[in-house]
């Protein structure tokens, strides 16, 4: 070989190449949760487990197939809840926020309400909830509200307090209004703390769907993916019960997906957490 | 006096020399105690290059501060003679401050950060678009309006902090050590183009700085400040018979004008009681 020949690489062409890092990423996690399953269904058929016990992969997808008359309509209920509860949250989270950092005493004289409302297990208040709110899925509404919407809380206001200093200092400099300095300065600012609080918010309006569930103890048509999980349980149909589980999983995938993607395209222009470290 | 000099300091009666802001015994406690300025007057005239120059803790960025409006005086008035002042009694878009950060947005780009003041006023972006660009090529930024903050230099990030406050095309520009934290040739070249933007636009420049050499090459008056508290210990014009270029920083002239501020601070200092 000659001296030469490692002083320049060409760049390889071809899609293969060019994407090689990607395809890897993507194929690596693919192919550990394929061989996971194949091993899963081996242990199963090498042990014959019954299915009440232990259901192989094949069974779940097969009982995924047969009910998914029964298990849609509770995915879309419980994706509902969830994104509803998300959405109230966002509203209710930011809106506090706001309304907490008007000044020293508001948020002095309210934010132990909101850690109460926080620390209290939602386990606890649910059959409270349920004597009050009108419906069943008024109160898993709520449950899931008051779980999710403290982590945007928190984030929140302590994204509007971060402001930088100067530049509130500026905007007075400038005599920007109270207005203009939320809208130009102080949410801008604070965009990168929200986007944390929705992540953590997106996970947990899921969770607390599912466990105000647990706690109503709702039945019946208009039931989401828990009330199914308990009735497969009670009726020993285990491959349905992990039907309704890989559901779920998928549900909190997805909604991990959306938000870390928002949260990706809102920030990447500017924000260092979106930045590839160049070194 | 040369000729060249007519520009640097305007000849009495020119407009332009008129009082713009009169400090009368401003006094200023901090809430924690400690008095920050005790008794300090000063009156800067228009179209003068003013350092105020003093060991740290002198007050000299809390006098700057004061005079901008970001904290009330505890004693003492600050009066606007040639302005029209606003409820605040502060001279309505008169005054840009300069930090010592560059004190940028960064989800903005730089146009979005020198259209700020602007778009505070309710200027609509299609209408500022001009004044924005060709204030980013005054500071030789206007290939990189559409940048943001993170994509530039430190030196550049500072450019951009000027083009904002000149944006506006204020009476007064505040400059709180602003290239403190740059490399030594990136500050000689923005002390270059601050000293061209004044000489082109007339604008009077308060620039607070603990650098002797910085203060002697800009200014046409300096002020020297005493600590604890702070107080004026000097107030003296700078004149020099050439024009401030590149020339001159190796010229006997700012040699000696260093020479003189120097003593003047070590002077400064030495009066503190330890």
């Amino acid at each position: 070989m000659s001296d030469h020949a490692s002083a320049f690489v060409p760049p390889k062409t071809g899609f293969f190449a060019r994407n090689r890092d990607t395809l890897l990423r993507t194929l690596i996690p693919i192919c550990v949760v394929i061989f996971l399953v194949l091993l899963w269904q081996f242990i199963i058929t090498v042990n014959s487990i019954p299915q009440y016990i232990l259901p192989g992969p094949l069974a779940v997808a097969n009982s995924l197939y047969n009910d998914w008359g029964t298990l849609s309509p509770a995915l879309w209920v419980t994706t509902q809840i969830t994104m509803q509860a998300l959405a109230l949250a966002l509203i209710g989270g930011v809106g506090i926020a706001i309304f907490l950092v008007q000044s020293k005493w508001i948020e002095t004289a309210f934010y132990p309400i909101t850690v109460i409302l926080q620390v209290t297990p939602i386990v606890a208040i649910a059959p409270l909830i349920l004597i009050y709110a009108p419906t069943t899925q008024v109160a898993l509404l709520i449950c899931a509200f008051l779980v999710a919407f403290f982590p945007i809380l928190s984030n929140m206001v302590q994204g509007l307090k971060s402001v930088d200093h100067n530049l509130l200092n500026l905007y007075d400099l400038y005599g920007a209004s109270r207005w203009q300095t939320l809208l130009y300065l102080k949410l801008p600012s604070s965009l990168p703390y929200f986007m944390t609080g929705l992540r953590i918010g997106g996970g947990l309006a899921l969770i607390a769907a599912v466990v105000a569930e647990f706690a109503a103890g709702s039945a019946g048509a208009g039931s989401g993916l828990a009330f199914r999980l308990l009735e497969s349980q009670y009726r020993l149909n285990i491959p349905r019960l992990f039907a309704a589980l890989v559901l779920l999983s998928l549900l909190g995938v997805v909604i991990f997906a959306i938000t870390s993607f928002i949260s990706w395209f809102f920030l990447h222009r500017w924000h260092e957490s979106s930045l590839k470290r160049e070194n | 006096m040369s000729t060249s000099q007519a520009p640097l300091i305007p000849a009495p009666g020119d407009t332009r020399r008129r009082p713009l802001v009169v400090m009368r015994s401003v006094s200023k406690m901090f809430s924690s105690g400690t008095l920050a300025l005790s008794d300090m007057s000063l009156t800067v005239e228009g179209g003068e290059f003013v350092s105020l120059l003093g060991p740290s803790g002198c007050g000299k960025s809390t006098a700057l501060r004061i005079i901008a409006g970001l904290g009330d005086v505890s004693t003492g008035t600050i009066d606007w003679p040639s302005s029209r002042i606003n409820s605040k009694g502060l001279p309505e878009g008169d005054i840009s401050f300069v930090f010592q950060e560059p004190t940028l947005m960064p989800w903005q780009t730089v146009f979005g950060n020198v259209y700020l003041p602007l778009k505070l006023r309710g200027v609509s972006k299609s209408a500022a678009r001009e004044e924005i660009m060709n204030t980013l090529a005054t500071v030789g930024l206007a290939d990189f309006a559409d940048a943001y903050p993170r994509e530039l230099s430190g030196g550049m990030k500072m450019r951009v902090s000027i083009a904002r406050a000149l944006v506006t095309k204020p009476k007064l520009l505040l400059m709180d050590e602003p290239f403190a934290a740059l490399d030594e040739i990136t500050r000689q070249k923005l002390n270059d183009d601050v000293l061209r933007l004044w000489r082109e636009t007339g604008i009077t420049v308060i620039f607070v700085t603990h650098s002797v050499f910085e203060s002697a090459y800009l200014s046409n008056r300096i002020v020297v400040m005493k600590a604890r508290p702070g107080r004026v210990h000097a107030d003296f014009p700078l004149k020099t018979s050439m024009s401030r270029d590149a020339h001159y920083r190796t010229s006997e002239d700012y040699r000696q004008a260093c020479e003189k501020v120097s003593n003047m601070l070590i002077d400064a200092i030495g009066g503190e009681e330890h």
